[in-house]
Order: structure tokens, then C-alpha cells, then sequence
């Protein structure tokens, strides 16, 4: 089973009286633990398809399969905790609640997702010490640097042991070295978790690191490569 | 990590806009406690006094208090001492009762004919030893500036009387008054402003030279048969009564030199049955085994009740008008506190749109979002509340020892200004309730509008 299908799946802006397409009749299987890079130019739908596949927004046609289950229907609070259970995000801008430090941010969705406090422990610990920053987690966010602080966040995307993860351009605020560490991290813990990643990027870096790359271009699927680095995926 | 600790964690960060709208609920708060403290103080302060006087009921011939007046011939109680026995021994009203005491109240003609001036006067016979006991009520516990009367003990003929009607009759050594003009010798020796007969009257009255002559003066009043009689009294104080009109007609005696004047010879009787009990709270049950107990043993002598408010309608009156303005302040500060959180609130909703998105993004329900800005605003509320409070209470503190004080409407004295804040728990409980119902009410709108952010929308606000 595919952690994401999509059949037909549309969107359309509306700005004013003009719409705007921004996906038009996607057909997309995401593989299980595969690294699937979303790739096109600035504008083409990239972070709309992901904003869809990660059920934070609800396509105008279609139908989306997630884990297994239609979500382009449900109630808002089922879909809160479908979001909860399955689905991590990785963001550009990192996103960290500021007011929580390095180690309550990777424990905020175990907390959400109800985990009692000592499974809680071990599994943030575990992660801290995936992304070394063990010895930094009780900084807050404004005292780590930009790399340090998108290690938090993909500890944190991955603390509930989700189905998916979901990364909108998450080297774009990175310098190109601490981008390919990152990128090197999320590859790795990609494979432990044996979770299916998703990204969008223009950074060539990511798209060497991926197992399948699907480009997009005004809004649809213009075709879909298998990645250089097909070894640690299974398409 | 719970909501209350990410709430306490938010309103730390914004340190100055936290502590902004803290001080406006603080002063805010400070104001309504120290206002209503000061109500309640004058609401208390106004109550012991009418108990003091008035009593908290009193039984008097029906239509008596609406068209009596200073007719007491028309409406006097003859059976009274039955009546207070009754009453005194009545196993229901006895634990009630602090005082029953009679009273008669009779108007006539003061003068001081040496000095050929008279006034008329509203006179009040009553015992003094049981009028300053009532002066002692205190069950609301506040500072008293009720004098007791200095007829107690006194001889018979001794009287109080407002410092209105000492001027008039120029009794200027009871006064404090530099500006009154002392008795003249009177051109006549004896007093030609007084009619013959009356002061034939006056001198039958009179036994042999009376000591303090300066301040002896004459009372004349119609007796129940219609005739006109004269007392000699002696003035041993005048005060002052604050309310003008009555300071110039007051007059205070002993109960029995008003009986003797007004039915002579025949059976004394009273106008009114004053009873003071030892709570307010008891009138009710206290008029109405009263009531039963007029019906069942005094039906002929057509009696009725009279309760403190409407004995004291300014009492009512004190009350509602406190009350208003109570009202109003709170209004006007609930208002201003209100769009004080609710500003903060907004303005903290719009800054941590990206973190809402976030949140949401992550699983957080709705609801989860609401309870976020609501527990936010509910910690400023406790907090300004209990700082409020705390406040409050030490500034009633330092104003109560202060010793500042004014002088109300109607009263003769400076009164201290005493503010009740920390000793009305139902003003404390009440403000702080209505200060967290205010904080809640205006956290509601932007934690509402937090949790309606479209997800998307939110997260691509930069
Ligand atoms: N909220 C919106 N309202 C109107 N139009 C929108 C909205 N969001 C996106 N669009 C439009 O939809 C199209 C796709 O936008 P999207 O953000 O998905 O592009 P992208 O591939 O992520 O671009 P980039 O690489 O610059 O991030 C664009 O034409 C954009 O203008
Ligand atoms: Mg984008």
C-alpha cells in the first residue's frame, strides 16, 4: 500500500474574480519509505501539493489517500489528529515554538499525541542524540543556530513515528554545507525510520539524494524520474 | 509542557506588553475594591446609625407614621407598657431583641421668655439609659461617632436640644459661636412677650429658683384635651444634628416630663414602640412573630409594624444611589480593562500566526489553539487580579490608618474615610469574578480568530 495516493487532484486559487490554477489533475503514487522529491520552478505548485498531501489543505477535485484513509473529507478535528498520528513537517523557516526549548519542541507532539511521560523521554532522547544535540536541548531555538535548529525540527517531525514526512524546501534557509548535513541527517534517519520522506527543492543537492523525483510545472506532473541514489530506496 | 505553562511562557516573552495591560487590570481592580470598599463602609456606616436611632422596627397606632406628625394625643399607644412586657417576655422575640424602648413624640413652643424669644420644636420624650444602649448596637463593626445622651441620670426636667434652636433662644454659652448674640436683659423683668396666662402657667410649673437659670427655658405644648401647658426645662446640652431642619426643631427629654405635658394627670402614653434587635438580618422573622403576636393580644388597639427601610427611606435611597455609581465605575473600568486584554490579545494572535500554523500543522485542534489564548489571558487575569487585590487591600490599609476623613451630606462631624476592602469578602469574590469574566470575554474574539487561521494561509504569513 502507498502512504500517499492522489487521483485527479485539482486546486484552484481564487484572486478576485480571476482563478488561479495551482494543481490541475495530479495522479501521484508516493512510494513506502522512499526520499521523493517534489521539483520545479518558482510558482509551478510545489509547496500546494505538499500543503494537500500533508491535509492542511483540502483540494477543490480528487481524491487523496493517505495512510490509507480519504482525507479530502474529513472533519476538521479527525483530520487534526490524522495530522497528529501520521503526518511530520519539516519547514523552510524551521517554525520551532520559540518559547519551548530544543528538547519540549521534539516532545510537543508526543505530548499532543498523548504519550505518557516516560516513553516520552526515551524517544526524545533517542532523537536528540540522532540529531547530536544532546547537549544542546535545553537551549531555546533563538539560541541555536540555523542548522542546529532545523535538526530540532526534524527531530520533532519524526518524534511520533509518523507514516510521512513532509519538507517544504528545508535547506533554502541553510548555507549549501550545513544544507548537505541536513540533507545527510534526514537521509539517514529516513532509512532507520523506514518513513516516507517528501520534499520540495530546488537544491541539487536533495535531488541527489533522492529516490524518485517528480517535476511540476504550471501546476501539473510534467514526468517522474527515479533518483541517482536509488540504493537505500524501494520504489 | 502543558497549556498553562505554554501560556505563562508566551506572556513572560512579551515582558512589557504582559505587564502593560497587568497594571491596567491592576488599577482598574484597585479602583472598583477601594470604591466599593468605601461604599460598603458608608452602606454599613449609614445602617448602624438608623439602628442607633430608629431601631430596626417600630409599633406605632396605625396611619401614624404617614399623617400623625406631632398630633401624639390622636395616635398614642395608652396599653404600651403591656406591650413592651409582652414583647420583653415573648420566648421567640426575647433572643432577638437588643432593646424595646417607648418614645413620644410631641411638638410645641420653646422659649426662652427672659430673652423674649421662642421658636416651635419637634421634642422626643424617651429614656436615655435605653437610647444610649441602642447607641452601642455595632453588629457591622464600625467606627461609631454616635455621643450618648447626657440625660441619663439627669434630673427630670433636664433636656438636649439642636444647636438650631439654641441660637434662637440665644442660649449662646451652650454654643460654640462667637457670632451669637447673648440674651439681653429683657426690657421687662417679666418677659412681656409672653401672654399673661401662660406665663401664670409657666410659674405654676416652676419649683422655687432653678440652678443654671441661664439655661433654663419653657415648653409650651397642647395637652390631649387641647388645653395649652407649660414645662420648665433645662437645657444641658445642645447639638448639633447636622441635617439643618432638624437641628433647628430637636429637642430630646425624658419620656416622662413629655407624658406629664401633654396628658397631665391622666394615663401617659407613647407614640411609638422602638425595638432593636441584634441582627438585621432577623426582621423578618422578627416582624412577623411581632405581627401574630399584635393580632392575637392587642387587636383593639389597631397597631402597625414598621420596618426599617421604611422607617429610614433614605436608607433605600443611600443604598441605590451607592450602588449606581458602583455600578457605572465598574462598568467604565470592566470596558477599558476589556479592550485593554482584548488589544493585547489580537496583537499576540497576529504575531504567532506562523506558530498557530505550525501548531495546527502538527495536530493541534482547534479548540486546542482557543484554550492556548484563552489560559494566556485567564494568567493575566488571575494574576492582575490577585495583584489587584493585594494592592487594594494595602492601600485600604495605609487610608484606614491615614486618618483622613471628611464631612458628608447631612452630617454635623468629619467622618473618617475607612474603605472595607479586605473585610467584604462578597466585594472581593464579586470583583475578581467579574475581572476574570472580563478577561475571558475579551480573550474570546482573538483566541477564536487564532483558531479559525486557515492553516495554509497561516504558515505562509511571514
Ligand atoms: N493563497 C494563495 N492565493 C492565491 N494564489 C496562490 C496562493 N497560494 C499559491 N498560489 C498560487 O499557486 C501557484 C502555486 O504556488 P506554490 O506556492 O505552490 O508554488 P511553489 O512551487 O511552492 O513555488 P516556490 O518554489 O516559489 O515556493 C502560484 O501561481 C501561486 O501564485
Ligand atoms: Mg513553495
Amino acid at each position: 500500500m502507498h502512504p500517499v495516493s492522489l487521483r485527479q487532484v485539482g486546486k484552484t486559487y481564487r484572486l478576485g474574480s480571476v482563478d488561479v490554477p495551482a494543481l490541475s489533475d495530479i495522479t501521484l503514487d508516493i512510494h513506502q519509505g522512499a526520499f521523493t522529491v517534489l521539483a520545479g520552478p518558482s510558482g509551478s505548485g510545489k509547496t500546494t501539493l505538499l500543503n494537500l498531501i500533508g491535509c492542511i489543505d483540502t483540494p477543490d477535485q480528487g481524491e487523496i489517500t493517505v495512510a490509507g484513509q480519504q482525507v479530502q473529507s474529513m472533519p476538521d478535528d479527525a483530520l487534526s489528529d490524522f495530522r497528529a498520528r501520521h503526518i511530520g513537517f519539516i519547514f523552510q523557516n524551521f517554525n520551532l515554538i520559540p518559547v519551548l526549548s530544543a528538547r519540549e519542541n521534539v516532545e510537543y507532539p508526543l505530548a499532543l499525541a498523548g504519550v505518557a511521560a516516560g516513553e516520552r523521554r526515551r524517544r526524545v532522547d533517542a532523537l536528540l542524540d540522532a540529531v547530536e544535540l544532546s547537549d544542546r536541548q535545553r537551549n531555546l531555538p533563538a539560541q541555536l543556530s540555523g542548522g542546529q535548529r532545523q535538526r530540532v525540527a526534524i527531530a520533532r517531525a519524526l518524534a511520533t513515528a509518523p507514516r510521512l514526512v513532509l519538507a517544504d524546501e528545508p535547506t533554502a534557509n541553510l548555507d549549501s554545507h550545513t544544507g548537505a548535513a541536513i540533507i545527510a541527517l534526514m537521509r539517514r534517519l529516513q532509512r532507520e525510520e523506514d518513513v516516507s520522506f517528501v520534499f520540495s527543492s530546488h537544491d541539487p543537492q536533495v535531488h541527489a539524494e533522492a529516490d524518485e523525483i517528480i517535476f511540476i510545472r504550471d501546476g501539473r506532473i510534467t514526468g517522474i524520474e527515479a533518483g541517482r541514489n536509488t540504493a537505500g530506496g524501494r520504489p | 509542557m502543558s497549556t498553562w505553562s505554554l501560556a505563562l511562557r508566551n506572556l513572560l516573552r512579551n515582558r512589557r506588553r504582559s505587564l502593560t495591560t497587568l497594571l491596567a487590570m491592576v488599577v482598574g481592580l484597585v479602583a472598583i475594591l477601594l470604591f466599593g470598599g468605601y461604599r460598603s463602609n458608608i452602606i454599613y456606616g449609614t445602617q448602624t446609625g438608623f439602628v442607633q436611632q430608629t431601631g430596626h422596627l417600630q409599633i406605632q397606632r396605625r396611619g401614624y407614621f404617614l399623617d400623625g406628625g406631632d398630633n401624639p394625643t390622636a395616635y398614642g399607644i395608652a396599653d404600651y407598657p403591656r406591650l413592651l412586657e409582652r414583647i420583653r417576655q415573648d420566648p421567640v422575640l426575647a433572643p432577638m431583641l437588643a432593646i424595646a424602648t417607648p418614645t413620644l413624640q410631641l411638638g410645641g413652643i420653646a422659649g426662652n421668655f427672659a430673652a423674649g424669644v421662642s421658636r416651635s420644636v419637634m421634642a422626643t420624650g424617651l429614656i436615655p439609659e435605653d437610647r444610649n444602649r441602642m447607641m452601642e448596637w455595632n453588629d457591622l463593626g464600625v467606627v461609631s461617632y454616635a455621643r450618648p445622651l447626657p440625660l441619663a441620670g439627669a434630673p427630670g426636667d433636664t433636656v438636649v436640644i439642636g444647636t438650631g434652636v439654641a441660637r434662637k433662644l440665644r442660649l449662646c454659652a451652650l454654643l460654640d459661636a462667637p457670632d451669637c448674640q447673648p440674651a439681653s436683659p429683657p426690657a421687662t423683668p417679666d418677659g412681656t412677650a409672653l401672654p399673661d396666662d401662660i406665663a401664670a402657667l409657666s410659674s405654676l410649673e416652676k419649683a422655687g429658683p432653678a440652678p443654671g437659670a441661664g439655661h433654663r427655658i419653657e415648653m409650651l405644648a397642647a395637652t390631649a384635651r387641647g388645653a395649652p401647658n407649660v414645662a420648665s426645662l433645662n437645657v444641658i446640652q445642645a447639638s448639633n444634628m447636622g441635617i439643618k431642619a432638624l437641628d433647628d426643631v430637636y429637642m430630646a427629654m425624658h419620656l416622662t416630663q413629655a407624658q406629664r405635658l401633654i396628658f397631665g394627670a391622666g394615663t401617659p402614653q407613647v407614640t411609638a414602640i422602638l425595638i432593636q434587635l441584634h441582627h438585621t438580618g432577623q426582621i423578618p422573622a422578627a416582624r412577623e412573630h411581632l405581627g401574630r403576636l399584635l393580632a392575637e393580644d392587642f387587636k383593639e388597639a389597631d397597631l402597625e409594624i414598621l420596618d426599617f427601610d421604611t422607617l429610614n427611606p433614605i436608607y433605600r435611597q443611600t443604598n441605590e444611589f451607592m450602588d449606581s455609581m458602583f455600578s457605572f465605575i465598574a462598568l467604565l473600568i470592566g470596558v477599558i480593562v476589556l479592550f485593554t486584554i482584548g488589544n493585547t490579545m489580537s496583537t499576540a494572535v497576529v504575531e504567532r500566526t506562523t506558530e498557530i500554523g505550525t501548531l495546527r500543522a502538527m495536530g493541534l485542534r482547534r479548540a486546542g489553539i482557543r484554550r492556548l489564548f484563552v489560559c494566556e489571558a485567564l494568567l493575566l487575569g488571575a494574576a492582575g487580579s490577585a495583584l489587584g487585590v493585594l494592592c487594594a487591600v494595602l492601600i485600604a490599609y495605609a487610608i484606614n490608618h491615614s486618618g483622613w476623613s471628611w464631612t458628608p451630606p447631612g452630617y454635623s462631624y468629619a467622618y473618617l474615610i475607612l474603605v472595607r476592602v479586605g473585610e467584604d469578602p462578597g466585594l472581593l469574590i464579586g470583583s475578581v469574578a467579574g475581572m476574570l469574566s472580563v478577561t475571558l470575554l475579551s480573550a474570546w474574539w482573538p483566541a477564536r480568530r487564532a483558531a479559525r487561521l486557515v492553516i495554509v494561509d497561516a504558515l505562509r504569513h511571514a
